[in-house]
């Protein structure tokens, strides 16, 4: 049995579309500060961050913003330059070690200050694919047609799941505040300009914590009740692209059943429908309530937002069984599911 | 690593960049046997696979087979290089890291002999920056390589692949010196008259404008030339929305117009009318050019225009359909 943690507390920035002059530190430090004012916690047991230096372009980027959480004296610290959902599995795994009982989960991203897709490319297969100089939406309108093509799906299916997400984005007071989607222009064919998550900067933080030391620090503690990641080969052409296989697996072993609110990271139109399917997430679950990652996508802190946000549900009392879903990588290649519930389990 | 030294003239819109995250001259990367495999034969124009122990071809071969973790046997096997499109892109508006400059599609291309798809750009011809997709793009495609003269053992040894070739065009053009015939070179003298010439039919009566030395009902000759006035009645109509060489402005209405006194109808273009109001039975007369650009052509008659006339009943003109 793993030792009960719970997603205790969750903050994010107003996020922006567009560069607002701030530093990554400058955009990150507000949120460190209001999660450790909630938590009424100064210090954790563990932190763990991740962040991309590519977005910035310096090397070891991500050591600055340790001045966020205030790094002297000495604290027990890690990073991964993958999405914070993966920092956030980091910190689980050292909770189950049983030698601290809480951590600092916090991820950031400011894709505005360089080329996002052309950034994108550099995390790509170096021998086949990065040389080609293709793009991260090039790739991702392979997999909608893959997935069009095997499902039946049509391009006004894709059109209907961005409405959807950006009309609860404008509800959502953290998301950018996009327009009814309009015009038959392609972003890359077959993907149309707002099948494409905006360009977005902001940083998340979420705070977890092991049995009674979540419950003193939470009303209704989020409880994780399986976690899994998933990856699949590197090279797109190896893959089923119409599928996620690795989604269904991570799904599988996270025990992703009887979801009432699924934040899914589909930072396209389509990968929110292939999540669907790979998740079994039926017409009775909520998707993306926030308006997901098609209304506010921080790299690098997108994904630890889903969890987040289906957290927020249960903190809120309006859910007791919810899924938070990340993906990094080209065509949804690696993805982790965390379920989370509201029940007593600890 | 990283220069603060900006370069000149990025074409995104955005402010010049201030930094630049550059390795100069690139990284070194060792590629091993397999993928030095790959590579070794793409720089000699071959495209190969490597095959795993329970024997798929894997395209670009990997060191693993990706089901299974598994080593995969030493056996290279050339592939292709004709290959089949599994999936597809369109870039309407290439970026400057893309492999080409115009309009192009990405494309998953599963060679002929493998098991798994390579990735590559597609290049399917001119298309202005911003086009749609080409109807002929498709999953299942066949395609192959376009290679590059000056080879180095890389990805880019292919500069792209393109369409097998499934159709020619085959120019023709022959010249002819035309004579129009008696009747015809006698009808175009009156045009270049201002004068629109007829033969009446010795059997029938009818007059045959523009004429033809012949009654095409009787199958007799005709001589017997009548002048007919440039007036007449619009028997039938079309309105046409694709533009033509006399008429390059749409919509245009193509007519036939029954002179006053004609036994046959003569194919014209309607104006000065707005397309939708031009209706069967509406009486028309002839605009011509001005008379100092008549040739021996038809063409000296623009076209006709409506004239403030009551229309003629069905009932006279249904036999002229």
């Amino acid at each position: 049995m793993p030792r009960p943690v719970a997603v205790v507390a969750f903050a994010q920035t107003e996020h922006s579309g567009e560069d607002r002059g701030m530093a990554e530190i400058e955009i990150l430090a507000p949120v460190i500060t209001e999660i450790k004012e909630r938590t009424g916690q100064k210090q954790f047991g563990f932190t763990c961050s991740g962040s991309c230096d590519y977005l910035a372009g310096a090397p070891f980027a991500f050591v600055s913003a340790l001045d966020a959480i205030g790094a002297w004296p000495p604290i027990s610290e890690s990073h991964v330059e993958m999405d914070a959902a993966w920092a956030l599995y980091e910190a689980w795994v050292k909770l189950q070690h049983g030698d601290i009982d809480t951590a600092l989960v916090y991820g950031f991203g400011k894709s505005s200050q360089g080329n996002l897709r052309a950034v994108l490319t550099q995390q790509l297969d170096p021998y086949h694919l990065a040389p080609l100089g293709i793009d991260a939406v090039s790739l991702a309108a392979l997999q909608a047609r893959a997935y069009m093509e095997r499902s039946g799906a049509k391009e006004d299916d894709l059109r209907a799941v961005a409405a959807r997400s950006r009309e609860a984005g404008r509800g959502n007071p953290f998301a950018l505040h996009l327009p009814e989607p309009e015009g038959d222009d392609y972003d890359v064919a077959p993907l149309h300009p707002y099948d494409v998550a905006p360009v977005t900067d902001g940083a998340a933080a979420i705070v977890l914590a092991a049995g009674d030391r979540a419950r003193d620090m939470c009303e209704r503690p989020a409880w994780i009740t399986g976690i899994d990641h998933r990856t699949e080969p590197h090279a797109p052409g190896v893959r089923d692209l119409s599928r996620s296989d690795s989604a269904r697996v991570a799904g599988e072993r996270a025990g992703a059943t009887g979801i009432e609110v699924a934040e899914l990271h589909a930072q396209y139109t389509h990968e929110e429908l292939i999540l669907r399917e790979a998740l079994g997430l039926g017409e009775d679950t909520a998707v993306n309530p926030s308006g997901g990652p098609l209304s506010a996508n921080p790299m690098m802190a997108a994904g630890l937002i889903r969890i987040g946000e289906a957290a927020a549900r249960v903190h809120d009392g309006s859910a007791s069984r919810v899924l938070g879903h990340a993906s990094s990588g080209p065509c949804l290649q690696q993805n982790l599911v965390c379920v989370l519930s509201g029940e007593n389990h600890g | 690593m990283p220069s603060d030294t900006a370069p000149a003239g990025a074409d995104t819109g955005l402010p010049e960049p201030n930094h630049v995250l550059e390795f100069p001259g690139g990284y070194t990367r060792s590629v091993g046997p397999v993928i030095g495999r790959f590579f070794s034969e793409l720089r000699d124009g071959r495209l190969v696979g490597v095959r795993t122990a329970d024997g798929r071809v894997l395209v670009p071969p990997s060191e693993y087979d990706p089901l299974t973790g598994e080593d995969v046997t030493g056996e290279f096997v050339e592939v292709g290089p004709v290959g089949t499109v599994t999936t597809w892109s369109w870039v309407a508006r290439p970026a400057k890291e893309h492999p080409l400059d115009r309009p192009f599609a990405w494309a998953l291309i599963r060679p002929d002999g493998a098991d798994t798809a390579l990735l590559h750009a597609l290049d399917l011809g001119v298309f202005d920056e911003g086009a749609k997709p080409p109807k002929f793009l498709k999953t299942g495609m066949r395609v192959r390589p376009r290679w590059r003269a000056e080879r180095t053992g890389g990805i880019g040894d292919i500069e792209c692949f393109q369409p097998e070739v499934t159709m020619i065009n085959a120019p023709t053009r022959l010249e002819y010196r035309l004579k129009g015939g008696q009747a015809l070179r006698r009808f175009l003298e009156g045009m270049s008259e201002g004068r629109i010439l007829g033969h009446r039919c010795p059997v029938c009566e009818s007059v045959i404008v523009p004429m033809k030395g012949l009654c095409p009902r009787d199958g007799v000759p005709t001589t017997e030339e009548v002048e007919l006035p440039d007036t007449g009645t619009v028997t039938t109509f079309a309105v046409n929305n694709i533009p033509d060489p006399r008429a390059p402005e749409v919509p245009f209405v193509s007519a036939y117009v029954l002179l006053d006194g004609a036994g046959l109808t003569m194919l014209t273009l309607v104006a000065g009318i707005p397309a939708d109001q031009v209706r069967m039975g509406m009486r028309v007369k002839a605009a011509w050019r001005p008379r100092e650009e008549w040739e021996r052509t038809m063409g000296n008659i623009k076209w006709f225009e409506p004239v403030d006339e009551p229309d003629v009943p069905f009932e006279e003109i249904k036999d002229f359909m």
